[in-house]
């Protein structure tokens, strides 16, 4: 397979992740799932949804596929970013990787979800229980990029 | 010249729009069309150095703005 990443819109399916990454050479196959928690801050959640600058996230999304693929020498990587509205216990993002062991597995795993969250213009507002709903802002995303590191 | 501005989530909300042409000198950069959307009415809510695309890449406010270009103001992301 090749490296590639992914918006998606309907719900993402685990077990197609997990066969698009198998290989015979590979003894170690890693599924990463975010899910939409119940609650956030303190605040409890009803349901999240997601938007993104579309032609950019797709395109940062591949090249985190493709970069961490070169990074750990493994071209069995695949990301998918779901939008629009989700409830509670979906998966808003599935990553799945193999490797031929499990130490590099568990180290691109980690690399990816962690640049994802850094670089992909993918916005959530959540729905909270009171009714309201608000952009969710984590602290850090911007200064990262304020400071030129990309 | 004009170039596109984009806007997304809440900073689409606060100016009441994902995309305005702005208008800017010849040999523009980011910070020249930073300044052009200050003016519009809800731009308060940009930080003082948003994350900036030109094009769909990440830029700086010093990258070069060509007419036509696509310049997308970047909320902090929220993905994952």
């Amino acid at each position: 397979m090749s490296p590639v990443g992914r918006l998606v819109r309907t719900r993402i399916d685990p077990s197609a992740l997990v066969r698009e990454v198998a290989q015979p050479a590979h003894g170690a196959i890693l599924l990463f799932l975010g899910v939409v928690r119940d609650v956030n801050d303190g605040r409890g959640v009803t349901g999240i949804e997601y938007s993104a600058y579309e032609a950019m996230a797709s395109r940062e999304l591949d090249a985190i596929a493709v970069e961490a693929a070169e990074r750990f020498a493994s071209p069995s990587v695949v990301i998918e970013h779901r939008l629009g509205e989700l409830s509670l216990g979906e998966a808003s993002v599935g990553i799945a990787v193999a490797h031929a062991h499990r130490d590099e597995a568990y180290a691109l795993s980690r690399w990816v979800i962690e640049e994802l969250k850094h670089r992909v213009p993918i916005w959530k507002r959540e729905h909270y229980v009171d009714g309201t709903r608000e952009w969710v802002d984590p602290s850090g995303a911007a200064a990262h990029f304020a400071e030129g590191t990309k | 010249m004009s170039v596109t501005v984009l806007l997304f989530a809440s900073y689409a909300d606060a100016l009441g729009t994902q995309s305005v042409a702005v208008d800017v000198p010849a040999e523009a950069t980011v910070a020249d069309v930073l300044a052009a959307i200050r003016q519009h009415p809800g731009a308060a809510v940009l930080p003082k150095q948003p994350l900036v695309a030109v094009n769909q890449r990440y830029a700086r406010v010093n990258t070069p703005v060509a007419a036509g270009d696509e310049v997308a103001i970047i909320p902090p992301v929220a993905g994952g």
